[in-house]
């Protein structure tokens, strides 16, 4: 499975543009803030719509304009990891790594990803009681519980302290290596896009 | 303390509040949710006729419901044709009234709650799998609830306290329309009713105060973020 994206967004006087294709593995969307990296992640999640262009993920068409496709983001099955954690304030932690799982689907075991991400002792609480490196830990478990078809990982490495930092990096290669999924990661840091990316873009 | 009379009072006026609120309220929920989520022509419009009873004269909305219920009137005759039942002089009036004048209030309270729900909250929802309706069960709602019930509570108050647009709309109809307001109004018309009014009067401050003081401790448990659910 890989990304096969063009697309085109008109942003006042500038335009966000980004062409992937044979992006299998992980791919780094790299460049400085404002470039709207974001953007082009919130385009293939569907929660922003392209001017123009296409967005493939294996054999799927989740966006075309010519052909006026434009899935719904609940019909996409993005892993989307935001910049900000943005768990439900309202559910424990357990209820928010399960909100987009459904029994009988998918290969992501519950208890191994919760074990994987060292998330066993934080499930009965808030999440407003999480540290930064927790909250991130449980949106990546939330992400990868809603059995996707690819992940979109906006920054998963800022506001980590060094040690967190080497924890998540490493999970994100077992997740490039063991999972086969396709993965569209956005990062304005040169090592870290060099270090896990397949190949990098830069926008 | 009271004779049965007078708690008979206090009933029905409790009972035409909860009514009005109760039956308002899911219309004042989608006028809020339209008002802080819709992008449609008009809205301005919407707005401001759904904040008209704050500002009209309650003599004027009175007798404006009476133009509508009344047996010929536009909403009165397909009751009449439909159920047979007229609202005039009966105490489903009085909840009418009391409805319509408590909306705006509701409506306010509603809207701003789900304004502050944080709308990436929403789309981190429906990447996860959730449909619009899903994410609106399980997030939207839940975080706006504070607001919704001290909407409520607000509303209840101030449906408690309605006298013009009732008076005008279904008259004063001992233990049928006669609420708290309009019972203390009469009393006052009364010579030697001097007692009853402060009693009623006093129940009248001790329910709206409940109210208001139930309606503030909602909404600063929402405000720090502590939820109801």
């Amino acid at each position: 499975m890989s990304f096969d994206i063009d697309v085109a967004l008109r942003r006042g006087d500038a335009e966000i543009a980004c062409r992937i294709a044979g992006g299998d593995g992980l791919t780094v969307l790299f460049g400085p803030s404002g470039a709207g990296k974001t953007s082009v992640l919130g385009m293939v999640a569907g929660l922003l719509e392209p001017d123009r262009g296409h967005v493939r993920v294996g054999s799927e068409t989740l966006f075309d304009a010519a052909l006026g496709v434009d899935l719904p983001p609940e019909q996409r099955r993005a892993g989307y990891v935001f910049q900000e954690p943005r768990l439900f304030p309202h559910q424990r932690v357990r209820a928010n790594l399960l909100y987009g799982w459904r029994a009988g689907q998918g290969t992501v075991d519950v208890d191994e990803t919760i074990a994987l991400l060292g998330l066993v002792d934080l499930l009965d609480r808030w999440p407003r009681t999480l540290s930064g490196g927790e909250a991130r830990r449980v949106a990546i478990g939330r992400a990868l519980l809603s059995n996707p078809r690819f992940l979109l990982l906006d920054e998963p490495l800022s506001s980590l302290d060094r040690a967190r930092r080497e924890e998540i990096m490493r999970l994100i290669e077992r997740l490039r290596d063991a999972l086969g999924l396709p993965i569209l990661m956005v990062t304005h840091d040169r090592g870290e896009a060099e270090r896990l990316g397949s190949r990098i873009v830069e926008i | 303390m009271l004779t049965a009379e007078e708690w008979g009072i206090v009933a029905l006026s409790l009972k035409v509040g909860g009514v009005a609120v109760l039956v308002s309220l899911p219309l004042a929920f989608a006028l809020a949710w339209l008002l802080a989520r819709g992008r449609f022509p008009g809205k301005v419009v919407l707005d401001a006729l759904v904040h008209l009873p704050l500002v009209v004269p309650p003599v004027v909305t009175g007798w404006l419901l009476l133009l509508a219920f009344a047996p010929a009137g536009p909403i009165g005759s397909w009751l009449a044709s439909w159920f047979g039942v007229s609202l005039l002089f009966r105490w489903t009036g009085a909840a009418v009234a009391a409805g319509v004048m408590a909306l705006p209030l509701m409506v306010r309270a509603m809207r701003l709650s789900i304004e502050s729900v944080d709308q990436r909250l929403e789309q981190a929802a429906r990447t996860l799998g959730a449909g619009r309706w899903r994410t609106f069960r399980t997030v939207t709602l839940p975080l706006s609830l504070p607001g919704v019930i001290a909407g409520v509570v607000l509303g209840f108050a101030r449906a408690l306290g309605e006298f013009g647009a009732t008076i005008t709309f279904v008259s004063n109809v001992p233990g049928e329309t006669q609420t708290l307001p309009l019972a203390i109004y009469a009393a006052l018309q009364t010579p030697g009713g001097e007692a009853l009014v402060l009693r009623l009067a006093g129940v009248s401050v001790l329910l709206s105060l409940a109210a208001l003081i139930a309606s503030e401790v909602i909404a600063r448990r929402a405000g720090r973020g502590l939820h109801v659910l």
